[in-house]
C-alpha cells in the first residue's frame, strides 16, 4: 500500500507555492536581521538612554545658605529646615473628614482646599509652603494618599527686631532682597549641585554614576556688629524714643580705630521672623538711608577748618556779644546769648553767631574742602544697599547767608552714619576712617583730613561740651572722659523750618584721652516737652558708652570715687 | 586539550560569579553610604536648629531678665568696680 495509490494523498502542489513561501521566509528573516543590525549599530545610543531612563535618576544635591554671624560668631541669620506640603493629584484621594482635618492643620479654609484639589487638575499642587517640621509631621500622620512633603529652608533671625534693619531679609526662595542678605548674597548663597545615580526597584540608590555639578555650600559672613553692644544700643534708644514720644530714632556705634560699625539700631523696627506684619516704613534703615539737617553737630567741622587756617586758636576771642548777627534780611541768633566768647566757649555753648563769624572769615572753598573731605556729600560705602550720600552744594553757588548757616549745620543734609564717620577725624591723628559692616581683621589706613594737632585740640574742646557749662553734661560717664557735640535742628517741612518739630542729635567719643568708640544718636521729633540734643540724645549716648566701655573692658581714664567693696567673708556669710 | 578547556570554562564561570557578587556588595555599600550621608544631612540640620535654639536662649534680653528678676543681680555702679592691673593683659580687643 504505497501512498501513491491513494488518490486523495497524491495531490501534487504547484512548485511556485513552495518557492513563494521560501522567498517570504528568507525576506522576513533578512528584514529582521537588518532591523536588528540597525538598532544595534546605528541607534544604540538612543536606546541605551531610553533604557537608562528606567533606572537612572538625576538627584539634586542641596546646598545651604551661609550663616550671618556677629563679630564673635553669634548666629544672627540661620537657615532652618521647613516643610512644604505638596499633593500629587493623580494619586490623590481624600475623605471629607480628612479634608476638614487637613484644612485645620494648615490653617486654610476647607472650601479653598477643595478648590485647589479639584480632580480635573493634573500634576503637583503646593498646598502650603514653609511649615515647621513638627506641624508637617502631623499632616503626614493623616495618611492621605498623594500628599508629600518637600524639604526647604527659611531664614530665622535669633536676634529678632534688635538687628533687623542691618540684616535685611530674603524672599521665600532664600534669595537676599534687602540689607546684608542682599549685599552679601554672592557669598551667602549656596549653589545646589546634581548627580546621576542608579536606583533599584525599592528606590534605593545603588550606584553613583557621575557628579554632573558639585554643590557649593554658602559661606558664612561675619559682621562687624557686636551683639552685646547692639542690644545695649537698641534698648537705650528704644527707651529714649518712648520716653520722649519721638517719631523715630537711630543710633550708630563705631570703633574709631578700625572703622567697624559695632552697633546700628533704628526705632521703629520690625520682627523679621514674622513677615505677615511687614510695613515698609518700619523696615527702613534710617541711620543709613534717611537724610536730615544736622544742626550744631556739624559745628566742630567749621571750627576745625578755622583752626587749620592758622588764624584761630582755641583761645581766640570771637565777637558774639548780644547773640545776634544780622546778615541781609536774616538775623542769626544764639539760644543762650552772652558776652564775647573764645573759640572753645563757642563750641562748648554751641554759639551760632560765633561759628558763623568764623565761617564767614574763611574762603568758602576751604570750608567746603573741610566738609567734603570729612565725607559729607559722598556715600559712606559701608556695604549696605541704598546708602544715602547727602547733599553738599558746590561752594561757587554759596551765598554769604548760606555759608553762615551751613557752618552750624543748616542747608546741608547728612545721614547719621555720615555724621558718625566724620567724627573719626577727631579721634586719631586727623584721619577719616573707611567704615564697614563686615568684620575687619587687618588694620586699615585712613585718609588725612586735618593735622594731628588740630584733632587733639578738637578733642580737648569737645570734652568741654560734657563739662558743667557745656550743652551736654548728661553725656558724662563715670570714670571716662567723654567728648561730644549736641545738635538741635528744626526740621524742614515743605521747604520751611517747622517751629515745633526737631531733630535732636548727639555725637560722642570716649575715652577722650584715646578714643575707642564713637556713638551717634538721632532722636526724630521728640514731643514730650524736651527737645534739646543735650537733654534727649546725650543721655542715650552716655548710657550706651557706659555699657559698651564696660563690655569691652576699656580702662577708665578718670579717677573713680571708691565705694568700699563688701569683704569676701561678709558676702559668703550672707549666702549661707 | 578538552581538560584545559574545561578548567578554563570553570575559571570563567567562577570569575563571572565573583563579578556579580562584587557588584552586589558594591551596591550594598553604596546603599549604606547613602544612608550615612542622609544621617549627616539630618545631623547638620539638627545642629543648625540647636544652634538657633541656643542663641534664642542666650539672647541678652532673656539673660538680663533672668539675672535681674530671678537671680536679683544688678550691674555694679562705677564706684564698686575695682580695676586690677594683672601681669596678664586680659583686656583684649574683640
Amino acid at each position: 500500500m504505497s501512498p501513491d495509490r491513494l488518490p486523495h494523498l497524491s495531490l501534487k502542489l504547484p512548485v511556485w507555492r513552495t518557492r513563494f513561501v521560501l522567498v517570504c521566509l528568507i525576506l522576513g528573516f533578512t528584514g529582521l536581521g537588518v532591523r536588528a543590525m540597525y538598532l544595534q549599530g546605528m541607534e544604540h545610543e538612543d536606546l541605551q538612554a531610553e533604557g537608562a531612563k528606567r533606572y537612572a535618576r538625576t538627584l539634586e544635591m542641596p546646598a545651604h545658605r551661609g550663616m550671618i554671624t556677629d563679630r564673635h560668631g553669634e548666629p544672627l541669620a540661620v537657615s532652618t529646615p521647613v516643610d512644604s506640603v505638596g499633593v500629587s493629584l493623580w494619586k490623590f484621594s481624600i475623605t471629607d473628614a480628612q479634608r476638614k482635618q487637613l484644612a485645620g492643620l494648615l490653617g486654610l479654609d476647607p472650601a479653598e482646599v477643595a478648590k485647589k484639589l479639584s480632580p480635573d487638575q493634573r500634576g503637583v499642587v503646593f498646598l502650603k509652603r514653609h511649615l515647621p517640621p513638627e506641624q508637617a509631621a502631623r499632616v503626614m500622620a493623616l495618611d492621605v494618599p498623594g500628599i508629600f512633603l518637600q524639604r526647604e529652608h527659611r531664614r530665622y533671625y535669633p536676634a529678632g527686631d534688635v538687628l533687623s534693619h542691618v540684616l535685611g531679609y530674603t524672599d521665600i526662595d532664600e534669595h537676599g532682597t534687602e540689607g546684608i542678605e542682599l549685599a552679601q548674597d554672592g557669598q551667602l548663597a549656596g549653589r545646589p549641585g546634581s548627580r546621576r545615580v542608579i536606583k533599584d526597584l525599592k528606590g534605593r540608590v545603588v550606584e553613583d554614576v557621575e557628579r554632573v555639578r558639585a554643590p557649593r555650600q554658602g559661606q558664612d559672613v561675619a559682621l562687624s556688629i557686636d551683639l552685646k553692644l547692639q542690644y545695649i544700643a537698641y534698648r537705650e534708644l528704644k527707651q529714649a524714643v518712648t520716653l520722649h514720644k519721638a517719631k523715630a530714632g537711630s543710633i550708630v556705634v563705631l570703633d574709631s580705630e578700625s572703622g567697624e560699625i559695632l552697633a546700628l539700631a533704628n526705632v521703629p523696627t520690625f520682627n523679621p521672623n514674622n513677615r505677615a506684619k511687614y510695613e515698609p516704613s518700619r523696615a527702613r534703615n534710617r541711620a543709613l538711608v534717611d537724610l536730615f539737617e544736622p544742626g550744631s553737630t556739624l559745628k566742630p567741622f567749621t571750627i576745625a577748618a578755622a583752626l587749620e587756617s592758622g588764624r584761630y586758636t582755641p583761645q581766640t576771642v570771637i565777637q558774639t556779644a548780644g547773640g545776634a548777627l544780622p546778615l541781609g534780611n536774616h538775623v542769626i541768633r544764639d539760644v543762650h546769648a552772652g558776652g564775647n566768647m573764645t573759640v572753645s566757649e563757642v563750641l562748648q555753648r554751641s554759639s551760632n553767631v560765633g561759628t558763623a563769624r568764623m565761617a564767614l572769615s574763611l574762603p568758602s572753598h576751604d570750608l567746603w574742602t573741610m566738609l567734603s573731605s570729612s565725607g559729607f556729600g559722598t556715600v559712606p560705602r559701608v556695604g549696605f544697599p541704598g546708602e544715602a550720600g547727602g547733599r553738599l552744594r558746590d561752594p561757587k553757588s554759596w551765598k554769604q547767608i548760606e555759608q553762615a548757616t551751613m557752618s552750624y549745620g543748616h542747608g546741608i543734609s547728612v545721614s547719621l552714619m555720615q555724621l558718625a564717620r566724620a567724627y573719626t577725624v577727631f579721634c586719631g591723628d586727623g584721619e577719616l576712617m573707611p567704615l564697614t559692616l563686615l568684620k575687619r581683621t587687618d588694620p586699615v589706613a585712613g585718609v588725612p583730613v586735618v593735622s594731628a594737632k588740630t584733632a587733639l585740640a578738637m578733642r580737648e574742646m569737645l570734652q568741654l561740651v560734657t563739662q558743667p557749662g557745656g550743652t551736654a553734661p548728661k553725656a558724662q560717664v563715670v570714670g571716662y572722659r567723654v567728648a561730644g557735640k549736641t545738635g538741635t535742628a528744626h526740621k524742614l517741612v515743605n521747604g520751611n523750618y517747622a517751629p515745633d518739630r526737631y531733630a535732636s542729635s548727639f555725637v560722642g567719643l570716649a575715652p577722650a584721652s584715646r578714643p575707642r568708640l564713637i556713638v551717634a544718636v538721632l532722636i526724630d521729633e521728640p514731643s514730650a516737652g524736651q527737645h534739646y540734643g543735650g537733654q534727649v540724645a546725650a543721655p542715650v549716648a552716655s548710657a550706651v558708652l557706659a555699657g559698651a566701655l564696660r563690655v569691652l573692658s576699656v580702662p577708665p581714664d578718670l579717677p573713680i570715687p571708691r565705694t568700699p567693696l563688701p569683704s569676701v567673708v561678709d558676702a559668703v556669710g550672707e549666702e549661707v | 586539550m578538552i581538560r584545559l578547556n574545561l578548567v578554563l570554562l570553570l575559571v570563567a564561570v567562577l570569575s563571572a560569579l565573583a563579578a556579580v557578587t562584587a557588584q552586589h556588595r558594591a551596591r550594598g555599600l553604596v546603599i549604606d553610604l547613602e544612608k550615612e550621608e542622609k544621617t549627616t544631612q539630618q545631623l547638620n540640620e539638627e545642629w543648625r536648629q540647636l544652634q538657633t535654639e541656643q542663641s534664642t536662649y542666650a539672647m541678652l534680653p532673656h539673660i538680663e531678665n533672668v539675672a535681674t528678676r530671678r537671680l536679683r543681680m544688678q550691674v555694679p555702679v562705677a564706684g564698686q568696680v575695682q580695676m586690677v592691673d594683672g601681669p596678664v593683659r586680659t583686656v583684649s580687643r574683640p
